[in-house]
């Protein structure tokens, strides 16, 4: 079994989207909340394949372009301090900060280097012993406890010269605040790695609070026009409900160590989100008896005044009000080559997902 | 960035293992994970192994689909006849 190629099978997609058409009769809108939901849902065409009926909209499911600008200015002001080396995901090298970027301090010789691991930033602290080495966490459920076991293996290492600065977020107050907005959807498709992490009872609230149904979502074709059609069902009948429709990796209770990996290190604070604003317990600290590996703790900076922006609607699209067709800067102004907003930048951002497939 | 890809097991060295990805082989961390076994399917993420795949739970949804291609063949067989 290979895992991926019977989920993109042609017959199955037709079978599944001959049983959508038939289900589907009241107009319905369903928002993505996961970035890699964005990418497959655009990169397949799954939209040309639904009725019309159905219309999908993507939400704040990209870590980088929820991500507050001030996080790259205070990134960039830590690349600025003698002896230091930033470690970061690839995906944050190049979104806009208020006046420059990480590629651009990068280029100017400040040592940034971009890792696909935590553990890799480990490594070059313990190589580098002489040298602060500050790892900027950013991501959902699905990539926090990377980043706790990073701060617990550096603590078993006894490594003294590593440190992360973290804006890790969680996502059902997300979730929340956009009915709360009153933004018009009628189900989530729940997202599947952040899912794998955190377990499906924490939808729970969705269904009890606002009638909404959530089916948590695996990433292929099959999976996606599944969800669609179980969210379909779970509205025409009236019977909203959280469904797992990726139960190969999803289990109702999460990853257990994981998740304890979490509340070991971090604890829950409110945090500000790009289109949402500030969130109540919607973001990660460190705790303070991890304080030596928290960054904002052990330096002190000097962090420009936040420039905020004027065309870009990133926010707008974030909350699924706007599409990235939308934006006059769209495909003119702002391309994957040379970002605006930072749902241009990160390839699972609307914006890019749309300039790439459409 | 939550995207997370499916690689087989092909060796353990205490906490890590080394894992093949249609051919491309990565280091990952099996810390968060338990009972992984050579052969063993995982979910990769950042360096790390979040979740065992369910080799059951994956034949299971396959299985579905193939009794609704069966159904559905059956009902044309009717309405063609």
């Amino acid at each position: 079994m290979k895992y991926i190629d019977e989920y993109r099978d042609r017959k199955k997609v037709q079978q599944l989207v001959k049983e959508i058409n038939e289900e589907s009769k009241t107009p319905i809108t369903l928002m993505e909340v996961c970035g890699g939901h964005t990418m497959s849902i655009h990169k397949f065409g799954i939209p040309s394949l639904l009725p019309s009926t159905i219309n999908l909209v993507s939400g704040p499911g990209c870590p980088v372009c929820v991500t507050d600008r001030s996080f790259i200015d205070q990134a960039i002001a830590y690349s600025r301090m003698p002896n230091t080396i930033i470690t970061t995901y690839g995906d944050l090298i190049r979104v806009p900060g208020s006046s420059s970027t990480l590629d651009i301090e990068k280029a100017k010789g400040n040592d940034i280097r971009i890792v696909y691991s935590i553990l890799d930033a480990l490594e070059i602290a313990k190589i580098n012993a002489d040298k602060n080495v500050v790892f900027l966490g950013i991501g959902f459920e699905t990539t926090t406890p990377s980043t706790a076991f990073g701060i617990l293996n550096a603590k078993e290492k006894g490594l003294k010269n590593f440190t992360v600065f973290s804006a890790h977020k969680v996502m059902p107050p997300a979730m929340a605040a956009l009915i709360d907005e009153e933004v018009n959807i009628d189900g989530y498709i729940g997202p599947g790695h952040v899912s794998v992490i955190a377990g499906t009872d924490m939808y729970n609230f969705i269904p009890q609070k606002y009638g909404l149904g959530v089916v948590v979502a695996g990433f292929e074709p099959t999976d996606l026009l599944t969800s669609i059609l179980m969210l379909v069902k779970q509205f025409e009948s009236k019977q909203p409900k959280v469904e797992n429709q990726y139960g190969r990796v999803v289990k109702p209770e999460g990853n257990s160590k994981a998740l304890k990996a979490i509340n070991t290190i971090f604890e829950p604070c409110d945090d500000w989100w790009r289109g949402l604003g500030i969130l109540p317990e919607s973001g990660l600290k460190i705790r303070n008896e991890f304080a030596e590996y928290d960054a904002t703790k052990k330096f002190e900076v000097e962090v420009e005044p936040t420039r905020k922006d004027t065309a870009c609607i990133c926010g707008t699209i974030l909350k699924g009000l706007a599409k990235p067709t939308d934006c006059k800067l769209f495909a003119k102004g702002c391309t994957p080559e040379n970002p605006v907003g930072a749902c241009m930048v990160s390839s699972e951002g609307a914006c890019a997902a749309f300039y790439r497939y459409k | 960035m939550c995207l997370s890809i499916p690689a087989k097991v092909e060796k353990i060295d205490g906490e890590m293992a080394t894992v093949s990805v249609g051919g491309t082989i990565y280091k990952t961390s099996l810390q968060m994970v338990d009972d992984v076994a050579v052969g063993d399917y995982v979910l990769m993420h950042t360096g790390f192994a979040i979740q065992k795949i369910d080799e059951e739970e994956a034949a299971e949804a396959l299985k579905t689909f193939q009794e609704f291609e069966e159904m559905n063949r059956e009902m044309d067989k009717e309405q063609q006849a």
